[in-house]
């Protein structure tokens, strides 16, 4: 599906941030802003906050509209919303519409809105073509399938297809990749030891891969996974995929100290 | 008394009855269950097996047929149907059924319910009464009733004889047992059959089951009465139909003076093919099996010319808040055909087991059903313990949106003030800033920073005051430093100009 | 108001209807009266010869036993010979079904009783009123012929089951209910049986002969 250098049209992208990523890792976007440029699109970043999961799931509906038309109209310029996220882009994506449901003025925007969001990776993969990139790390990593990407977007072979183009990546699958992490948002401070429990199998999993590097799709889980991992002393490292795929491992992986010397694995 | 609901009321009035009988319900103490679950070794152990065993079991039976998805679409769309034509599909089957020689009673609440089959009972002077597996039975607390009314119930189905003997609730809606180790069940077999020699030897699961067939047996054939729960409710023929592996449900079915059917108003289809259609996703959802051993449809009392049967044979038909449902968000609640798959595929159910929920119902489809039922404000951690994984819905036989029910109840709760104080102020907070893109961007790069610094260097937090929850068991990465809005503003902001939204605030919805 | 006419009415408010509405009424009694057949698997609409072998596999996939025999006159002594095999004693009950009633077992070694079980019935013979292959289930119906306490009681099940009884699907054997009893009329039961009674809910262990049945023997007669 790739596009000859004359079919090419250079698509107008807003990036959807994610609040996660704005605040903790900023890295996740900037390796998500150079995937974008090298597929050939122009990236720009609105003025945002969030997307407005925790409000949503916490039952707020009315600040989750709130801000639901905020994110729609700080977009309007764009053809395409793109987040590094499957919980944010699903919230976008398929529950943007769902808040604004009855709605005769924002009901149609969202719709708009929803059909021009898409995940990152699955941005990349089908609506801009990518099949491969050229990134390379040595490294054998196990990719964690985050729920709302999975479930909600139907996302689980464009990231692994992608992971198999980096030079010198193993890909080696855990039991149980399409189990939650027992994040869930709000869910790990509401209810820490459930919480605990979960995360404590799929670190189990994650270790019994033999992969010295964890990646997913979403912070969220990213952080949990890594939090457990570590606090296990574990010395597996963390990082989204898109910065293993825009070949950006030199930062630190997530929650990994600032070493002084030489790129953290 | 069922709180007669407009459709405009029903939006803010609770749901359903108020109060459900029963067994204490415990479900105001969800965290307290969870954390004695978690540090429950034989129930973790237990645990192991559901997650395993239910999971591979139920792929495997649907990767052996390729119509699998469309009989799914096929079960959602009966049921729905049916839900819409209720009040007409009632009549219908009340009408078939009463021609074939049945009784129908029509029980408002959990009391009526109850009412009514001691009534039954007791016009019978039935002092022994054999049970096939209820769950609506369980929500009526009918056995606890029966027992306080001299009559003695003994649950026939094995799991439910073992957790009658241990007085407790059910874990789990198809394999109720599922919880208890093997010698849990010897200790409550030793100290129930007392009679029985002591030295016999009960290691095996043989053993124990031989002494349940035998001394469930004597009950099966000294019960006057014979009370069954149904899966199905066939409105064409007037049938009850039951689905068992054991054959216990049609031995209290068929070997009593009297068979009195306990049904949810919600459990009748329409025609013999509609039964098909749904009988093919129930045994593949719920075990794994292709068809559960034992399906049975049954048509009023033993016609002349019957060797066997009972002379008698009563439907109480049950709404207990049901009725209401139909009206609002929860509608779609009314598919469930009870297989327990969403439990069996259920992270926070595999971490917690049943019991944790505190009542009758547990797992996501306990979740939503149970504040339906009792009250979202007896029942208010149920829909919050999710992380909304989407795993139950994706398996759920008739395709009930289960998150988003969840959801629904956590919108009443936000509605009602019915969540802990510190969680609202936490979220008014946060929202605060949200909505203000601007001082959210100002205030996060503060943050940011200032948590950076707070790390030193180390990248992560063992301790955060704030998030104490997260750091009892997992460490807290620190932010990289700058947040990605600052930087973006800082390399491109000057470059190509600041991409600010046209018109700031946009229309508010 | 009675009981049923509230639920009915609470219905009838959630729903927003008023319950005389002509549309509804006839969508309902249309589907009562066209009972549509929904989606039906494609293994369960083999022809005959496939047929009779999905059943057979099925049923041993479900713990039981099948055999095959050509002449009925034939089935006494396969009678014997799985209780023989199965070192139990060699006595039966079975019901008034002349189909069984016809059968030579007086040539046999097996001591025959007729009527429903006493609950001390070792092992009873019941003829199927139909089977279904896509899932190897049989089908039975109450009544003199095959009494119900026969499918429970005893420890072992013996069922006979003509080779053209074999339907693909249940919808098959739903319409030739219909045939027999009358449109919208069943006999007091119709058990659907797959297999010998089982019980998994002591650690998940699987055994046969939770209350009914240990073993289930499916006799296919008139097949080879």
């Amino acid at each position: 599906m790739g596009e000859t250098m004359a079919e090419r049209k250079t698509r107008h992208v807003g990036l959807f941030v994610t609040c996660l990523v704005d605040l903790f890792r900023p890295s996740v976007g900037f390796a998500a802003v150079k995937l974008l440029e090298d597929a050939g699109c122009t990236v720009e970043v609105p003025r945002q906050s969030c997307c407005g999961q925790p409000a949503f799931n916490s039952g707020d509906r009315a600040t989750s509209r709130e801000i639901a038309a905020q994110v729609i109209d700080a977009f309007a310029p764009f053809d395409f919303v793109v987040a590094p996220s499957g919980s944010c882009a699903g919230m976008l994506k398929i529950h943007y519409p769902e808040l604004f449901r009855g709605d005769p003025n924002w009901q149609p925007r969202a719709d708009r809105f929803a059909a021009k969001t898409h995940e990152l990776l699955s941005f990349l993969f089908h609506v801009c073509g990518v099949r491969a990139v050229a990134a390379r790390l040595a490294a054998t990593a196990t990719y964690h399938d985050s729920c709302s990407g999975l479930r909600e977007l139907g996302l689980r072979s464009e990231p692994r297809a992608l992971l198999g183009t980096v030079a010198g990546l193993k890909l080696a699958e855990m039991h149980d990749a399409n189990v939650c992490c027992g994040f869930g948002g709000t869910f790990c401070v509401k209810y820490p030891d459930i919480s605990n429990a979960i995360v404590a199998k799929k670190a189990a999993n994650i270790a019994a891969t033999g992969a010295s590097l964890l990646l997913a799709g979403d912070l969220g889980c990213l952080m949990n996974m890594a939090g457990k991992l570590q606090r296990d002393g574990s010395a597996i490292a963390a990082r989204h995929v898109a910065e293993v795929l825009a070949g950006m491992t030199d930062e630190p992986a997530i929650g990994a100290p600032h070493a002084p010397s030489g790129p953290a694995p | 008394m069922t709180e007669g609901t407009s459709q405009t009321a029903a939006a803010a009035a609770p749901l359903g009855i108020a109060k459900a009988a029963t067994h204490s319900a415990s479900t105001q103490c969800f965290k307290g269950n969870a954390k004695a679950a978690l540090g429950d070794r034989d129930l973790q152990n237990a645990l192991k097996f559901v997650e395993v065993n239910f999971i591979a079991r139920r792929q495997e039976v649907a990767d052996r047929l390729p119509e699998f998805e469309a009989l799914r679409d096929a079960a959602r769309d009966i049921k729905d149907h049916t839900l819409a034509y209720l009040d007409l599909y009632l009549e219908a089957y009340e009408r078939r059924m009463t021609e074939q020689g049945g009784n129908v009673h029509y029980a408002v609440t959990a009391e009526d319910a109850r009412n009514i089959i001691l009534d039954i009972c007791r016009k019978l002077g039935a002092r022994a009464v054999t049970k096939g597996k209820s769950m609506v039975a369980e929500e009526i607390g009918l056995n606890d009733f029966l027992d306080a009314n001299g009559i003695a119930a003994v649950e026939t189905d094995l799991g439910e004889y073992i957790i009658q003997l241990r007085h407790e609730m059910p874990s789990h809606i198809i394999a109720p047992a599922v919880h208890l180790t093997k010698a849990q069940i010897e200790g409550d077999f030793r100290r129930a059959h007392s009679d029985l020699p002591r030295e016999r030897n009960l290691e095996e699961p043989t053993s124990l089951l031989a002494e349940a067939r035998s001394v469930l047996r004597e009950k099966f054939l000294a019960a006057d009465v014979g009370i069954t729960g149904a899966n199905f409710l066939v409105a064409e023929t007037g049938s009850s139909v039951i689905v068992t592996n054991e054959g216990n449900g049609d031995l209290t079915a068929t070997l009593p003076r009297a068979h009195i059917v306990l049904a949810s108003i919600e459990k009748v289809v329409p025609t013999l093919e509609d039964l098909a259609q749904l009988l093919r996703v129930l045994a593949r959802s719920a075990t794994g099996q292709e068809m559960s051993v034992y399906t049975t449809l049954t048509t009023g009392p033993r016609r002349a010319g019957d060797l066997d049967g009972p002379a008698e044979y009563h439907v109480v038909l049950l709404d207990n808040g049901r009725s209401a449902m139909l009206g609002g968000e929860f509608r779609d609640m009314l598919r469930c055909i009870r297989c327990g798959a969403c439990m069996n595929h259920c992270p926070v159910y595999h971490a917690v087991g049943g019991h944790a929920y505190g009542w009758v119902y547990p797992g996501p489809m306990g979740a939503v059903l149970t504040p339906a039922l009792i009250g979202i404000d007896q029942a208010r951690d149920l829909p919050n313990a999710s992380t909304f994984c989407g795993r139950c819905e994706e398996v759920c036989p008739v395709r009930i949106p289960l998150p988003k029910m969840m959801r629904s109840w956590r919108e009443r709760e936000f509605e009602r003030h019915l969540s802990p104080a510190a969680a609202r102020w936490g979220l008014a907070f946060w929202a605060f800033f949200a909505k203000r893109a601007r001082l959210y961007r100002f205030a996060t790069a503060v943050a940011a920073r200032l948590m950076a610094l707070a790390a030193r260097g180390r990248g992560r937090f063992r301790h955060l005051p704030l998030a104490s929850g997260w750091t009892r068991h997992r460490d807290f990465a620190a932010p990289q430093g700058a947040t990605f809005q600052s930087q973006w503003q800082a390399r491109r902001g000057a470059a190509r100009g600041n991409a600010d939204p046209p018109g700031e605030q946009g229309a508010r919805p | 108001m009675t009981a049923r006419d509230l639920v009915l009415a609470t219905v009838r408010r959630s729903l927003g209807v008023a319950g005389t509405e002509a549309p509804r009424r006839a969508a309902v009694a249309a589907r009562l009266a066209d009972h549509p057949t929904g989606v039906v698997p494609a293994r369960g609409r083999l022809a005959p010869a496939a047929r009779i072998d999905l059943f057979a596999r099925m049923v041993e996939g479900a713990a039981g036993t099948v055999e095959c025999i050509a002449e009925p006159s034939a089935i006494p002594q396969a009678v014997a010979a799985f209780l023989r095999r199965h070192n139990l004693a060699l006595a039966v009950r079975h019901g008034d079904d002349p189909r069984l009633a016809a059968l030579p077992w007086e040539r046999g070694p097996l001591e025959v009783r007729r009527g429903a079980s006493d609950g001390n019935d070792l092992a009873a013979v019941s003829h199927a009123f139909a089977a279904v292959a896509e899932t190897g289930t049989v089908v039975l119906v109450s009544g003199a012929d095959n009494p119900t306490t026969l499918n429970f009681l005893p420890d072992v099940h013996i069922v006979v089951v003509d080779a053209a009884d074999v339907a693909g699907d249940f919808e098959s054997v739903m319409a030739r209910l219909r045939e027999r009893f009358g449109p919208g009329a069943l006999p007091r039961t119709v058990n659907m049986i797959t297999g010998p009674s089982r019980s998994a809910d002591i650690e998940q262990t699987l055994i046969l002969g939770a209350h009914g049945p240990r073993k289930l023997h499916v006799i296919l007669a008139g097949s080879h």
